[in-house]
Parts: structure tokens; sequence; C-alpha cells
């Protein structure tokens, strides 16, 4: 039971990549990139939860599938339009069936019979709308061959399946495939006529079965299979396309494909041959009998291939004619199950570049070895300054070899890093939903455009950026955008545009949100803020300061609170979870072109790029990423506010200077700025401080520890590392610093968002 | 830790100053000497710092200090202890330790009433061994969590 749930998971896992994939391609679909590998994608995604649905018998995403695959095949094989409204409904069709995912998972209540229900009437009118009912369906529905039932042989063939359309005079190329199924597919719950039907899909195909085989009433064994059927397919695919129909059955059947000849009618083989031709029993050698029929000649044929040009003759009541065209040798045939079995059906007929192959790892594992990996920098860095401290000359080959152990664990950290790294995509992906429902539910038309999904950022930082994205997109929607009327009123076009964008900027990486709404109203935000008591009535702000007071708790500027955003809860919230990340967010605005927000994170949670300082004989880490410059003070530029806190004057800017042993304790006495070394920082609200030093040590990545684990959260101390000498060093939280300064010293009538 | 009478427990016994203490042997993990130790800002007094336990930020907490004893500043012959204290790694900074006893639950007596309360706090009982008195400390109050938020 537990090895068949946790086939069962990796199914559901699959199934999220298969709907990422899903709306992936959907999305290129919306964009026009309307081709036949597009759809065919598509259509293999669906067809792929549609089959794994099947076997783990959960009904209703079959059934929501199935239509959702019709549809999709009529798309692909052209008869119907790739069109707006099909895509659209199409878009809302992969909400539902991903719906019916997560309910079939028990991760979210059934779906919506209604909604669930309407689309699949949707995506009917447009399967069997418009055009004349295809042929292929229409027999599909009639046609309730079932294999075991024997009660009157056969004797004719088959009503064909569709027309043999494809008749043409001109050179067609298609297969010919001979199945005979055993007893055990029938046993295992595969039908024949589904796997016809399934071939009749790919192109028009002329059915004609053997019933030779069949053996009298008295002597049948009714789980016994007895009947061979030849199918000729005429379509222009690949021969793997027409295996993965029976991929499935394919150890539980005799099958031969084989190329149809250039101009071939379709032949129905066996149609009237002598039954004592065939051996009556279970295991219908078809190849050898082949081989018999063509007098043993393509005996030595080596592959299928070298016979596929060879003009397939007229129909003729005896096969021996006919043999050329099924040719391979009773060798290949034997082998022909083998290599086809074990390829995924989403992997298949593709014509594109072969998927890089890939494991699952657990993600503990990924996680012991970047630690062991982190405590090898470390150790291989103390390693370096004791060899350098016992005075070993650096040509000696002792330092030589370091240099090159301090070479490749870098590598090997840059690598180990390399596993985790994540494109944002699988956020990405997860959003154009979250738009068509924010959009539908505030009536707004939005298009969202993406752009640099494949950016790649540490695993752990992707699965926290969904949340705030979450946030700022449905901000942008519901507050950013105006409603169609306004934005017409207003010269632009009636579908709002939002922009989700990643990309990597120095070290980091940069998510941009942006929307060409109305933009922020700057009175209106002060006002609100002045009546929520947030700011002094008489605060003068600059734009920018007014910009970022909606990231104050408790600010919300919406008139009317809606279900979407508008609580207060929105964007405190997100700057909270990014500054939690070790990133900060910003704002700009354009009042009547739209807004856009900023996101700048760190591309990995595990290490930091730091500058690393000295204060009072401690040696600390300013994060490098804050720093904006460092400069030595010179007397004149330093100045005493009230004759106490000391700023100092950088570029034109007064900026205040924080000796920071003193506001760590280190020292009981301010030092001398002069003597120091001031590093000019600015923290995630923009603003600008200058931390006094003692000295700069020098620059390197450090493994971030966190002081949690064993001990608490210390203020002003963002976590620790570890130097090369083997002792902790702290490294500093500039913005508490920086703002715990202000909170102390300046006004107190204003507080921006900290 | 059984709470049977009859029980036999193996304690760690160490010093502070002229006191013996003695904590349960299955929560302390390794003793090693003191190493300098960085300085955290802004903490109790009794928080030496961290030191690098093999890629661990381990605290240290002065213990004499924690109890409110008087301390002197560490030297090379002072020990750390390292306990494991409610899922987190802690260094406590002793004296020396001195034994290794080997206790029966029965014998020790309750805190009396005349030791400060900082000391009660973390002392959970007292019993005797060759004339010596040794008391017994619970660990689980040694981090600051809770006094750090009262102050």
């Amino acid at each position: 039971m537990d090895a068949f749930e946790a086939i069962k998971a990796t199914f559901f896992q699959e199934c999220d990549e298969l709907l990422a994939e899903l709306e992936s391609k959907l999305m290129l679909l919306e964009q026009g990139q309307t081709d036949l590998e597009t759809i065919n994608a598509v259509f293999r995604a669906v067809h792929s939860v549609k089959g794994g649905a099947g076997a783990f018998g959960l009904e209703a995403l079959v059934r929501f599938a199935h239509v959702f695959e019709t549809l999709m095949d009529e798309l692909r094989a052209g008869r119907k339009p790739c069109d707006t409204v099909t895509i659209k409904t199409l878009l809302r069709a992969s909400d539902v069936l991903a719906d019916h995912i997560q309910a079939a998972q028990g991760l979210a209540p059934p779906v919506d019979e209604e909604r669930s229900a309407g689309l699949v009437h949707e995506l009917e009118l447009l399967t069997h709308g418009g055009e004349a009912p295809p042929v292929v369906e229409e027999d599909e529905d009639d046609f309730g061959f079932v294999p075991m039932a024997f009660d009157v042989p056969l004797d004719e063939p088959l009503p064909s399946l569709g027309e043999p359309e494809a008749v043409a005079p001109e050179a067609q190329t298609g297969w010919r495939i001979l199945f005979k199924p055993h007893g055990r597919m029938y046993g295992s719950a595969n039908e024949a006529g589904l796997l016809l039907r399934e071939l009749g899909r790919l192109g028009p195909i002329t059915v004609s079965v053997d019933d030779s085989a069949l053996p009298t009433l008295d002597v049948l064994v009714a789980e016994d299979g007895y009947l061979t059927w030849t199918i000729d397919l005429t379509a222009a695919i690949e021969e793997k396309v027409v295996r993965e129909v029976f991929d499935f059955v394919e150890a539980d059947c005799d099958l031969t494909i084989s190329p149809l000849g250039g101009g071939a009618e379709p032949v129905l083989a066996f149609e009237d041959e002598p039954p004592a031709v065939l051996p009556a029993s279970d295991e219908l050698d078809i190849a050898a009998l082949l081989a018999k029929a063509a007098g043993g000649a393509p005996a030595a044929e080596p592959a299928p291939v070298a016979v596929a040009p060879a003009p397939a003759p007229e129909p003729e009541p005896e096969p021996a004619p006919a043999a050329p065209a099924p040719a391979p040798a009773p060798a290949p045939v034997a082998a022909a199950p083998a290599p086809v079995a074990p390829i995924p059906p989403a992997q298949v007929a593709a014509p594109v570049a072969p998927a890089p192959v890939t494991i699952r790892v657990d993600l503990d594992r990924v996680d012991r070895l970047i630690n062991v990996v982190g405590e090898l920098v470390i150790q291989q860095a103390m390693l370096s300054q004791r060899v350098l401290e016992s005075g070993l000359a650096r040509s000696s080959g002792i330092a030589l070899g370091l240099e090159d152990l301090e070479l490749l664990t870098r590598e090997i950290q840059d690598s180990v890093m390399a596993i985790r790294a994540q494109p944002v995509k699988s956020v990405f992906q997860r959003m154009p939903r979250l738009v068509r429902e924010v959009a539908d539910m505030v009536s707004k038309q939005v298009r969202l455009v993406t752009a640099g999904e494949d950016t790649e950022v540490d695993k752990t930082v992707v699965e926290r950026l969904a949340e705030p994205i979450t946030h700022m997109l449905r901000n942008a929607i519901d507050h950013g955008l105006e409603t169609p009327d306004e934005r017409v009123a207003a010269g632009k076009t009636a579908e709002g545009t939002v922009r989700l964008a990643a990309l990597h900027r120095s070290g980091r990486i940069v998510i941009e949100i942006s929307d060409d709404g109305r933009g922020i109203n700057r009175e209106r935000v002060k006002k609100i803020a002045i009546d929520k008591g947030l700011v002094a009535p008489d605060a003068a702000l600059t734009d920018e300061q007014i910009d970022n007071l909606i990231f104050l708790p408790g600010f919300s500027t919406a008139a009317v609170v809606s279900d979407i955003s508008g609580r207060g809860v929105g964007m405190d919230v997100v700057k909270r979870s990014i500054q939690a990340l070790g990133g900060r967010i910003s704002i700009s605005s354009v009042p009547g072109k739209g807004s856009t927000f900023t996101l700048s994170l760190p591309l990995t949670l595990a290490v930091l790029d730091g500058m690393v300082v000295s204060a009072a004989d401690q040696i600390l880490i300013a994060p490098l990423p804050a720093i904006v410059e460092s400069l030595t003070p010179q007397e004149g530029d330093l100045h005493y506010v009230g004759g106490v806190d000391p700023v100092i004057r950088f570029r034109d800017r007064f900026l205040p200077l924080i000796d920071v042993a003193m506001t760590m304790g280190f020292r009981d006495t301010p030092v001398v700025p002069s003597e120091g070394v001031a590093v000019v920082v600015e923290t995630e609200g923009g603003q600008q401080a200058a931390l006094l030093f003692d000295a700069i040590q020098g620059q390197r990545q450090v493994v971030i520890k966190s002081l949690e684990t064993n001990y608490q959260q210390v203020e002003g101390i963002a976590a620790a590392t570890i130097l090369g000498d083997g002792r902790v060093a702290l490294i500093l939280d500039v913005d508490v610093l920086v703002t715990d300064m202000r909170r102390r010293s300046s006004r107190p009538d204003f507080k921006l968002a900290s | 830790m059984t709470e049977a009478n009859d029980s036999q427990r193996e304690l760690i016994a160490f010093r502070i100053g002229r006191q013996e203490f003695c904590v349960d042997i299955m929560s302390v993990r390794e003793i090693r000497g003191w190493t300098p130790a960085t300085p955290l800002p802004r903490s109790p007094g009794y928080m030496k710092g961290v030191i690098n336990l093999r890629g661990t930020v381990l605290p240290i907490i002065d213990l004499g200090a924690r109890f409110g004893l008087e301390t002197s500043e560490p030297t090379a012959r002072h020990v750390i202890m390292v306990a494991h204290i409610g899922g987190r790694m802690v260094g406590l900074l002793v004296d020396a330790v001195s034994d290794i006893l080997e206790m029966n639950e029965a014998s020790v007596q309750p805190t009396p009433d005349v030791a400060s309360d900082q000391v009660k706090t973390f002392v959970k009982g007292i019993f005797s061994i060759d004339g010596r008195m040794i008391s017994l400390i619970e660990l689980d109050h040694i981090l600051p969590h809770i006094e750090a938020e009262a102050a």
C-alpha cells in the first residue's frame, strides 16, 4: 500500500510539472505561437495527466482531462482553428484541471461541479461545433467493439474506422501495423478497440481483422486473444508516435510496425487468407509467417528502413507479395518492444532537443552537502591562514597546493550552490492564473507579460518569492490599473498590462513588477497617512518618501475594501517578508503612467559578500550590497548636530555618522572620527548613513551561520560567520543600526517605514 | 532521567569559585578548554559571546555569572562544557570539571530556603558526597529567553 501511495505521490509531482508545462505552452499559444509543436505539447501534457489519473482511478480528473484532450486533438489535427476564444477557454480549462488535480490530492475540496461541467460543455462545443462532426469521433462512439465478445465468429473485416480518405494518388507515407493482442492484454484491462481508436487519431486508418486463428466455439478459451489486426495508418508521423499508442500493451501483444510504401493503397492484408496458414496457437508468430510468405527472402534484411522505399504492391488476396512491406526480419521484431517501453509518453514524439536528464533528490541531502561544503570552505581558509602564519614561502609546494585547493573549493561551492539554484519560472508560472482570476474579480482587462523566467536563484529564495509577488500583482491589478472605461478615457488601451520580470543585477536577483495604470496618488497617500496618524501633518516629505508610506503597517488606500486587497495588510507584509530574505524593495511611480515595484534579493541565503572591518578589536562583516562607498573622514567634513550627534558631509549631503563600536557596546568612549574609516551604507528604505569603523581589512565571501540556531536574535546583528582563523565574526544588520540610530537621535514625529 | 527513588544517575561535577555543582551527564556533549569568544552586543553580562565549535556557532554562558556568583576573566585553565539544552547547543563556562559522580535520586535534598532566588531558579536540589555539598543544576532555564524579554 505504501508503495502505491509513493507512486501516486510521484504522479502528483509529475502533474505539477505537467501543469507548469501546460500553462507555459498555453501562454505561448496566447501570444500567437500556434504552431503544431506547441499544440502537441499541450496535448501531451493533458494526455499524460489523463493517463496517470486513469491508472489511479481518479474518475473526475480522467473525465475532465479526456474532454480537454479531445479538443486538443482536434486542434492538433487542424480540424479546429486555434483562435483566441479557444485559447481563453483552454486557459480556464487548465485552471479547472489544476483544481481537479488538487482535489484528487486531497489538498482542496472537490471541484465545483457546475464550474467543471460548464467548462466541459464549452470544450465540447468547441470540439464539435462549427465544422461537420469529424468522422473519426463519430465512429468512435458507435465503435462498441469488444474483443471479448465472441458470440459470432467474425467472418468479415471490421468496419473501417474513418474514411480511407488518404488514398491519395500522390506518394503517401504511413505505417502498417500488425497487432495481435495476447490474452494477458485483455487481462490487464486494455482493450484493442481503444488502441485502434487512438491510432485513428493519428491519421486516417484502414483496419482489417484476421479471425482465421479463431477456433471453434467448443475449444475457444474466452480469455485468450485470437484476432490479429492489420492497420494501415496513412500519416506522416514518426514510428515512435505510433508505438506510443501501444506503450502500455507492448509486452502483451505481438506488434509489428513497418513503413507503408509510397502510394500504397490501404491494404486488407490477411482478409481472405486461408486459415491453415496461420497457426492457431496463442503465440502467433507473425514475423515467422511473413518470412515464410515472402519465401524466406527478407530474412537477412537487417532493418525495416532498408525496404521502406520498395513500392508496396496492390492489395491481393495472397499475402505473399505484400510481404516486402512488413519486411523486418524476425530478429528485429523480437527485439522491438524492448527499447520503446521505458520512455515516458511525455518525452516522446517531440522532435526537439532531448530533455536534459534529471534525477529527483531529497532536498535534505542537498542541504547536508551544502552545509559540509560550507565547513570545507571555512576549513580551507583556516588552513591557508595557518600556512601563511607558519612563514612558508609563497612559492613553496604547500602554498601552491593550497592555492589549487582554494580554487577547487570555490568551484565545489559554486557547483553545490548551482544544485539548489532554480529558475524563477516555477513561481512565475503560477501567476497567469492569479492574474486571470483577480482580473475577473475586479472586472478589469489585464495582460500579464513575464520576462526572465529562466533567471536562477537559490531554491529557498524561490520558494519564498511566491507570496510577495502574489501580493504585489494583486495590488497592481486592484489598485494600480484603472477600469477599462477609465483607461479608455485616459487615452490608453482598455487592456492594462502588468509586467513581471526577473533579472540578475550585481550578484542579486531583481524582480520588477510594473503596471501601466494610474500611478500612486501622492496627495491621497499623504492624506491617509496623516489621517491615520502615521506621519505628522506638517511633515515635509519628498515624493519618494510619500511613495514609501504605502509600506507602513496599517496603511491602505483602497476606498473600498475588496476581496483581493485593501485590508491594509498588503505592502508592509510584503516588505517584511522581503527583508527577512535579506532583500529590499523600492517603488517608483509616475502619475498617470504607472508604478514599478522593484525587489532586490540575494541569490542565496547561504553565503554573502561582505566587507571585513574592525571596530574596537572586534572583526565585523558589513554586507557588501548595502555599502555605497568608503572614505576617510576629513576633519572639515565633520559636523555635530546640536553639538552632540556627529554628521558627515558626503556629496553635499549630511549623513549621520554612527560609531559602530559604541553602538555595539564594544567601547565606551567614541573614537576620533578622523582616525577611523567611514563606510557609507544604504538601508532597504533608501536611507543613507555613515558607519564608523577602526579599519577595513578586506572583502570576502562568508558562509552565513544563524545565531538563532543555538541562541537568539541579537539586535544589530544579522547573523554570524566563521573567519579564516576559526573565530566567529558577526555580520552587521545595517538597517537596524541605521534606523536604531535615528530613532534615538532625530525627529520622533516622522517614522518612515522601518 | 528516571523518577524512581532508587534509580542511579551519573552526574558530572564542576567547580565555580569554591562551590561545587553538577549536571546530568547525559546533557553534556563534550568538555573543552576555553578559547576567546566573540562578544555579542547588547547581551546580558553572563553571555560571554560565541565561539566556533567545528562550524557551529556556539553561545557561551558564564555559569558563575548566571548564578550571580563572583567571576573573574576566563583563562586557559577555564573549561567549557558543551551541553544540550532544549534542542540547542550551549557552552557553559566553569572553573573546572572535578568529578563524575554516581548518585542515588533519593539522596537529593530540596534546596534549603537560605539560597538566593537567583540560585534557587537553577538549583534543583543539593546532596553531599564525602562531606562536600554539591548542588544539582537544572539546565532548562540557563538560556536567557524569558529573562531577556522581561528585562
